[in-house]
């Protein structure tokens, strides 16, 4: 096994069948409450319970997956987009995704998983990605929507993680939303262009809106009476805010971005309600959520065919390059051709 | 594309528009320009094909990395020449003066990889010597030559890798090599409008391939290095059939909505 | 580990001259060339560094938690390690 992030990963202390184990345990259950409880992180090499790591692990690989699966819809228009400069800024921005990928998974590794485990799960569909990648992009205006309303609900998802429990998943995530902030800037002022644009490009721009709209409203999960794991990692901190929390957020913060835009969101329940100091929204079709989480969305098979194809297709690759390095290889790697 | 194919170098046959250049830019630089331009533009763009399909999340950054340094040559370049989104999008196939190496579809990470050894090399070198000159070329190759050391430097460590990895991948990578090797002659044709003569980067060229494909324990390809067709290549506005293709998907949308900014 | 795994590699770099490396993450590379590119790749595209160091991650030893203690805590009752310790008459310069 590997050693990840700065540190080996160990796996956590099995639980002993004598009783000078079972006081220690009780004593490095005691340790990792105390730091969970005083904010401090908890580090590769800190005992911790299993079930916290197993929590971990589930999030950061779904995260690093949904990274890698999320460049497809955006790739996808990297050939067609309609200037140069949007050509290199979607590169970028696609680029980044698979850096984000990369670090996610680094992260992971640090608890005890390697990475083509990780990959074996997403290919196998055994891990999930976000089901915001298994809608399609049919225009070009779904790349500015993508990058507005998807990034722009990662982004409310993702800022509270930089101060998550786990240390790695922590520093990853500053390092996520550091070069993140681009990427829902350039969506925005994308759609800017469209709507400002020709009748045209401003329908395209409004089409796009009103798809995406709602499969983002349901990125942040299930409302938090049906989500499943919410209690036990907000207790951890691995969690800080609960769904319908960080739902409520994105859409105060989008409503008002949407009208600036000239765009309308296809809500006609969406209205400010002064009293609660929040915007109103309408019921989310749960319905179709658990129906595309199922595989049942326009790309669920699409999306990880190709992903497993790229894997494929790329194993003589590195197999070749892990050859090579056998050849010409010192103890610690350092080629010596 | 019909019978007038056959002509030697018609400039502007088929072109959309010709996008007026900088005035006062000398007519020969405009036109080197442009057919380097063209080169990194459309090498920028075939690497783009990449993106979500590379062996491994590492040489994801790492293609995305040479192909957005070749679009940022492309657009300086492109902007010599005119305007750099009419030039893209609104040329035809013929219009286009870019090698045929640079055209040549990825095929299989080998194929990838043959065609950037063979092009970063002559791109270094005629870089190299466009900087050292004083011609209208020398600050942007000045830049663009160190990104292109890069590129040069991540071909060779593959082929080095592929060539001497495992049995497969040696095969893959000398199908590769050999397949590309009728469209190395290319560069070295002679271009106006440059202060440096390509022909006379043909041997440094040559050797550097030759050491590099060696030491990796490929064979140098044997075959002819230019195609039998005398009407010319890309150069001449002469592509291949893939490219037509290509073209088509890099334009359709912005020709979709004639006049519109984005 | 398959045929087709590579080892893990941390990367370090140095953000300008007169700094030290600092760990910036880590990353998937079959030796240490490749790995030193990956890094640059990976790490530095937005002028992060002027310097990288790559090191397989299985060649660090790293302290254990369980020795937290006996490592760190006998440097606690120190004091006199540190200037603020001491007290020196007031107006007393360069000191």
């Amino acid at each position: 096994m590997t050693t990840g992030t700065a540190g080996t990963a160990v796996t956590a202390g099995t639980p002993g069948t004598d009783a000078a184990e079972e006081v220690t345990r009780a004593a490095q259950e005691a340790v990792f409450d105390a730091a969970v409880a005083a904010d401090e992180r908890i580090e590769p090499r800190d005992w911790m319970p299993e079930a916290y790591r197993a929590t971990l692990v589930r999030q950061i690989a779904q995260h690093a997956h949904s990274e890698i699966i999320g460049m497809q819809p955006e790739a996808n228009w990297i050939t067609r987009a309609p200037s140069l400069r949007r050509k290199a800024i979607l590169m970028a921005k696609v680029q980044d995704e698979a850096g984000h990928g990369l670090y996610l998974y680094s992260a992971a590794e640090t608890l005890g998983v390697s990475r083509d485990e990780l990959l074996d799960k997403l290919h196998s569909g055994r891990q999930k990605y976000s089901s915001i990648f298994n809608y399609p992009t049919l225009t070009w205006a779904d790349v500015g929507a993508i990058g507005w309303l998807v990034d722009g609900a990662a982004i409310t998802n993702q800022v509270p993680l930089c101060r998550c429990s786990y240390g790695p998943y922590a520093r990853a995530m500053v390092r996520v939303c550091k070069e993140e902030s681009f990427h829902q800037r350039q969506g925005y002022e994308a759609l800017l262009a469209l709507s400002r644009g020709t009748e045209a490009q401003h329908a395209m721009a409004q089409d796009a809106v009103d798809r995406w709209w709602w499969p983002s409203l349901m990125m942040f999960g299930p409302p938090d009476d049906e989500s499943s794991h919410s209690a036990q990692s907000m207790a951890w901190k691995i969690k800080r805010h609960s769904n319908d929390e960080l739902r409520q957020r994105f859409v105060d913060i989008a409503a008002p971005q949407a009208e600036a835009l000239g765009l309308t969101l296809p809500d006609p329940d969406l209205k400010w309600n002064e009293e609660r100091g929040h915007y109103d929204f309408g019921p989310i079709d749960w319905a179709e959520f658990w129906d595309v989480l199922k595989g049942n969305g326009p790309c669920n098979d699409q999306r990880i065919t190709k992903r497993r194809q790229a894997h494929e297709d790329g194993a003589w690759v590195r197999e070749a390059a892990a050859a090579y390095a056998r050849k010409h290889t010192g103890q610690h790697g350092e080629a010596q051709a | 594309m019909t019978g007038t194919d056959t002509t030697t170098a018609p400039a502007t046959a088929g072109a959309a528009v010709t996008a007026p250049a900088p005035t006062g830019a000398d007519p020969a630089v405009t036109a080197a320009a442009l057919a380097l331009g063209d080169d990194a533009l459309v090498l920028a763009q075939r690497l783009g094909e990449w993106a979500g399909s590379a062996p491994v999340l590492e040489e994801e950054v790492a293609l995305a990395n040479i192909a957005l340094d070749l679009l940022g040559q492309a657009r300086i370049l492109l902007s010599l020449a005119g305007d750099e989104d009419e030039l893209a999008f609104l040329r035809e196939e013929r219009a286009f003066r870019n090698l045929q190496l640079v055209e040549q579809p990825n095929g299989d990470f080998a194929h990838t990889i043959a065609r950037q050894l063979y092009f970063s090399t002559y791109q270094r070198l005629l870089y190299a010597a466009l900087a050292a000159g004083d011609g209208p070329l020398a600050g942007l190759a000045a830049k663009a030559v160190k990104e292109v050391a890069y590129h040069q430097d991540h071909a060779e460590q593959w082929t080095l890798r592929l060539g001497d990895g495992t049995e497969e991948s040696r095969r893959r990578m000398q199908t590769a090599c050999d397949a590309l090797w009728r469209y190395t002659g290319e560069p070295f044709q002679p271009l106006g409008g440059l202060d440096v003569d390509p022909t006379t980067l043909e041997t440094a060229w040559l050797d550097s391939v030759t050491a590099v494909l060696t030491r990796a324990g490929l064979t140098v390809p044997a075959g002819p290095r230019t195609g039998a067709w005398r009407a010319g290549a890309g150069r001449q506005g002469l592509h291949t059939e893939s490219f037509g293709r290509m073209l088509a998907e890099m334009q359709h949308l912005h020709r979709s909505h004639p006049g519109a900014t984005w | 580990m398959s045929s087709d795994t590579w080892p893990l590699w941390e990367v370090f770099v140095r953000s300008r001259r007169g700094l030290s490396h600092t760990h910036a993450g880590s990353l998937h590379a079959p030796d240490a060339e490749m790995a030193l590119r990956n890094a640059r790749d990976l790490y530095t595209r937005r002028m992060e560094g002027v310097s990288l160091w790559v090191v397989p991650s299985a060649a660090i030893t790293a302290s254990s938690p369980d020795e937290k203690d006996p490592f760190f805590e006998s440097a606690a009752d120190k004091p006199y390690r540190h200037p603020t310790f001491y007290e020196i008459p007031e107006g007393v310069k360069h000191l």
